[in-house]
C-alpha cells in the first residue's frame, strides 16, 4: 500500500494542475512541522506560514525544486532564532526557482536565508533582524544568495548584519531593489558576480552603503557589468562593528557606494548624503595575494550624474587633518587611487590619491584634484538584472 | 488528501514517534532474516525494521548479506559509538573504480547506528542509512525508541539530551534529511563520503571487492595514530571531517578552502588564505592557518568552537572533538613558518 502511494505521489508531480498549499502554523513542533512541509513538498507546492511567532532551534532547509514560502507579511510571520542551537543559517536553499516572500526571520546564529547554487530565486518582501542592533557578535550576512544564476531581492530588509545585510556572491544575472539595508557593516554587497542590478535602495546607518568587490582566490572570479542606480544611500555613519579578518572589517565609517576591483560599473542617479569619509570610492585591491587568474584593478567605472548632498567631511582616513585642510574643509564626492580606469561626468568634483601601484599601500600617495575623462559612450546595459521571467513571481 | 499529503502526516507520526517515543503505535516486529529489497529500492519506509537490516535491532546483529565495516579515520559525532554496515543484494557486488572510490550497485544500502554508553548502558540514538536507487542514493534518519525495540522515520531531525564519552550533557542532533544532503552532496546528487577506499582496510576491501582499489587503505588508523607523522594524522582528520563540504562541487564550494587528502596547494588548504564568508566565524584571526601559530589559525579557532554561526562544521556534532582539535593544533604548530 505504502508503495502504491509513493507511485501516486510521482505521477502527482509531474502534473502541476494539482500544485498543494500547505498550511503551517506556530506552535508546539513549529520546528519540526515546518521542517517536514519544506522536506515533503513537491515542485509547484507553496507552502503558506500563518502569521505569528515561530520559535526555531535549528536551521531550516529546502531542497526542492519550484516551490514557493509564503508567510503572512514580514511583520506578521516571524522566524524567531533567538533559541537557535545549530547549522550556520536560518534558512538554507539548495534548489532552483525557488520563491521566498512574505515572512521575517529574526536573530539568527549564523546567515539569515543562504541560497546556494539556487538559480532563479526570488527574495520578496523578507525581512531579516538582529534585534540588538549593531553587534560583532551578530551574524554575517542578511540575505545570502551565492553561486546562482538568476536572483531576484526585491523588497527585503536587513537590519543588524556584522558583514553585509545583503550579499550576493559568484553569481550572475542579479537584481537586488526597492529593499532596506539599515545598519549592517555593509548595506549592500556584490561579490565577485557579473550583470547585477542595484537599484532603488535605501542604504542607511551602515558602515558602508553599498559596495562592489571582486576578491581572489575563488572559484567564480571576475567580477563586473554592474549597475549601481537611483539608490538613496544616506548618512552611512555606524562604526564598523565587523570582527577583524573579515574584507568589510576594512570598510571605513561614512563610505557611501564602493568599488574594488571589478570591469564596467555604472554609478548614476543615486542620492548620496551624509557619507562623511567618501560618498563614492573606487580602489583597487589592496591586499597582497597569490592568484594569477586576478586583476585587483578598477577597470572601465563610470561616474554619471548622481547627487551629492556634501563630501567627506569627517574621513576615517590616514591624514585626515591635513587632507581636509588641503581640499578646504571638505573632501569632494569621489575618491580614486589612481589606478585602474575611471571615467566621470563633467563636472563631477573628485580628488585622486594618484598611486601608481595596487597593493603598495598609502606610502606613495600624492593627493590631488580628480583628472578624468568623461565617459565616451553609454553604458552597455544588456544582460544586466535578473531575468524577466522572475517578475512573473512577485504577483498576488 | 492528495498522496503527498498522506506522505506528510504520515511523516508526522513518525516524528512524533521519534519525539515522544510513543510505545503505543512503536511495536516490535518479528525480526527478518533477509533484507526488504523492496524497501531499499523505493519508498520511504516508516520503521527501520520494515528493512530487515537486522535480525536483532537492538544488539545490532546484521541480517545475511548485512557486512559490517569500519573506517581507519571516523568522523566525530559528539563521541558516539558508530555502527558500520553495508548491504549489497544477492547477485551484485561492490567493485573499485579507478578514482580509489567503490563502485555500489543500484539496491546496496549503507548503514550507520549511533549509540552512547557502554555495555548494557549502551543505547542505540538514531540509524542513517544511505539508499542506492535507480534515481540516485536517498539518505534518511531513523531514531530508535525508548524501549530500543525499534527506530522510527525522522524526516525533520530531532534533538535529544544525550551524555557523552567525555562526560559532557549535549542536546544530540539528529539532522534532518536535507541536513545528510549538506555533507553528503557533490555536484547536486547525493553520495557516500565515508567508504572510500582510502580509509577502509586492505582486507576488508580484498573481502569484499573484486579487487582492492588503488591507494587504499591510506588514511591512518585513528586509534593507532600516535605511529604516523602529525601531518598525515591531521590530514586524514580534515580529509574525514571537514573535505565533503570544503572542496569543489560542495556545501562550502564558495569557500575556496579544499581539504581534501589528495590536495597539495599549500594556500587551497588554508594556509595564509584570508576568509571569505566567515563573518564572526573568522574570531578576528586574518587567515584559515598561520603556519606555527593555531591560536591565529581561524580553522582550528572554527573547529574548538561550539557557538552555532562560528563552529565546524556546522552540523552533524554539538560538543568539541579534543583529539582532532589536538591533532589539527599539532600539524600547524609544526608547519615551518
Amino acid at each position: 500500500m505504502f508503495r502504491m502511494t509513493i507511485a501516486a505521489a510521482l505521477l502527482a508531480t509531474a502534473a502541476p494542475a494539482l500544485a498543494e498549499t500547505h498550511v503551517v502554523t506556530p506552535g508546539d513542533g513549529a520546528q519540526e512541522r515546518l521542517q517536514e512541509a519544506l522536506i515533503m513538498a513537491q515542485p509547484g507546492d507553496e507552502i503558506v506560514l500563518e502569521a505569528g511567532r515561530y520559535a526555531m532551534s535549528d536551521g531550516l532547509s529546502l531542497d526542492v525544486e519550484d516551490v514557493t514560502v509564503r508567510g503572512a507579511g514580514m511583520d506578521g510571520t516571524v522566524l524567531d532564532f533567538t533559541g537557535q542551537q545549530g547549522a550556520g543559517e536560518g534558512l538554507l536553499v539548495t534548489s532552483d526557482n525557488v520563491t521566498l516572500r512574505d515572512f521575517a526571520l529574526e536573530n539568527p546564529k549564523g546567515d539569515g536565508v543562504k541560497s546556494k547554487g539556487a538559480d532563479n530565486i526570488v527574495y520578496h518582501r523578507i525581512r531579516v533582524t538582529w534585534t540588538r542592533g549593531p553587534h560583532p557578535e551578530n551574524g554575517a550576512y542578511g540575505i545570502y544568495p551565492v553561486e546562482s544564476t538568476g536572483i531576484l531581492v526585491d523588497g527585503v530588509k536587513v537590519t543588524g548584519a556584522s558583514d553585509a545585510g545583503i550579499y550576493v556572491g559568484q553569481s550572475d544575472r542579479i537584481t537586488v531593489r526597492n529593499s532596506i539595508a539599515e545598519a549592517n557593516v555593509a548595506g549592500i554587497e556584490i561579490e565577485n558576480s557579473r550583470n547585477a542590478l542595484v537599484a532603488h535602495n535605501v542604504a542607511t546607518r551602515n558602515t558602508g552603503g553599498i559596495l562592489v568587490f571582486d576578491l581572489p582566490s575563488l572559484p567564480v572570479m571576475g567580477g563586473g557589468n554592474v549597475i549601481i542606480e537611483n539608490n538613496l544611500v544616506v548618512a552611512n555613519d555606524t562604526p564598523n562593528f565587523a570582527p577583524p579578518g573579515n574584507i568589510v572589517a576594512g570598510v571605513r565609517r561614512g563610505t557611501g557606494i564602493m568599488v574594488m576591483a571589478n570591469e564596467k560599473v555604472l554609478i548614476e542617479n543615486n542620492i548620496l548624503s551624509g557619507n562623511p569619509t567618501a560618498p563614492v570610492m573606487v580602489i583597487a585591491y589592496v591586499q597582497p595575494y597569490e592568484d594569477a587568474r586576478y586583476n585587483p584593478l578598477p577597470r572601465e567605472v563610470v561616474v554619471g550624474t548622481n547627487s551629492y548632498d556634501g563630501g567627506g567631511y569627517d574621513p576615517q582616513l590616514d591624514g585626515a587633518e591635513m587632507l581636509l585642510a588641503a581640499f578646504g574643509g571638505e573632501l569632494p564626492p569621489v575618491l580614486w587611487d589612481g589606478l585602474g580606469s575611471l571615467a566621470a561626468v563633467e563636472g563631477t568634483a573628485g580628488w585622486s590619491l594618484n598611486l601608481a601601484e595596487a597593493g603598495k599601500g598609502l606610502g606613495a600617495a600624492q593627493p590631488g584634484p580628480l583628472v578624468v575623462t568623461a565617459p565616451a559612450s553609454a553604458f552597455d546595459r544588456s544582460g544586466i538584472g535578473a531575468p524577466a521571467a522572475l517578475e512573473a513571481r512577485l504577483g498576488g | 488528501m492528495r498522496p503527498a499529503t498522506a506522505l506528510l502526516a504520515a511523516a508526522s507520526l513518525a516524528l512524533a514517534g521519534s519525539v515522544a517515543a510513543r510505545a503505543d503505535f512503536l511495536q516490535p516486529v518479528a525480526a527478518v532474516e533477509a533484507v526488504n529489497d523492496d524497501a531499499v529500492v523505493q519508498g520511504m519506509p516508516r520503521l527501520l525494521s520494515q528493512f530487515g537490516f537486522f535480525t536483532d535491532g537492538a544488539g545490532q546483529a546484521p541480517a545475511a548479506r548485512v557486512t559490517p565495516y569500519r573506517l581507519n579515520t571516523p568522523l566525530y559525532s559528539d563521541g558516539a559509538e558508530k555502527l558500520r554496515f553495508v548491504y549489497v543484494p544477492e547477485g551484485k557486488r561492490m567493485e573499485a573504480n579507478g578514482d580509489g572510490l567503490i563502485d555500489f550497485p543500484v539496491g546496496t544500502a549503507l548503514i550507520k547506528t549511533f549509540a552512547f554508553g557502554e555495555g548494557s548502558e549502551r543505547r542505540l540514538i538514531e540509524t542513517r542509512v544511505l539508499l542506492h536507487r535507480e534515481s540516485g542514493w536517498v539518505a534518511l534518519p531513523y531514531v530508535w525508541n525508548a524501549e530500543q525495540t525499534d527506530a522510527a522515520l525522522a524526516i525533520a531531525g530531532a534533538r535529544m539530551s544525550v551524555v557523552t564519552p567525555a562526560g559532557e550533557a549535549i542536546s544530540y542532533r539528529v539532522p534532518n534529511k536535507n541536513q545528510c544532503k549538506e555533507c553528503h552532496g557533490l555536484d547536486d546528487a547525493v553520495i557516500p563520503i565515508g567508504p572510500k577506499a582510502r580509509n577502509l582496510s586492505g582486507e576488508w576491501l580484498a573481502a569484499n571487492l573484486d579487487e582492492v582499489p588503488a591507494g587504499a587503505d591510506r588514511l591512518v588508523v585513528w586509534e593507532k595514530r600516535s605511529a604516523s607523522g602529525v601531518a598525515a594524522v591531521a590530514r586524514a582528520y580534515l580529509d574525514v571531517n571537514c573535505a565533503h563540504c570544503h572542496r569543489p562541487g560542495a556545501t562550502a564550494s564558495n569557500s575556496g578552502l579544499d581539504l581534501r587528502w589528495e590536495q597539495d596547494d599549500p594556500h587551497a588548504l588554508g594556509v595564509m588564505k584570508r576568509p571569505v564568508a566567515a563573518g564572526r566565524g573568522a574570531g578576528g584571526l586574518l587567515f584559515d592557518v598561520v603556519p606555527g601559530d593555531p591560536d591565529q589559525s581561524i580553522l582550528l579557532h572554527r573547529m574548538l568552537s561550539n557557538d552555532p554561526g562560528v563552529a565546524m562544521p556546522e552540523v552533524g556534532k554539538s560538543s568539541i572533538d579534543r583529539e582532532g582539535t589536538e591533532a589539527v593544533r599539532r600539524w600547524i604548530e609544526e608547519m615551518p613558518k
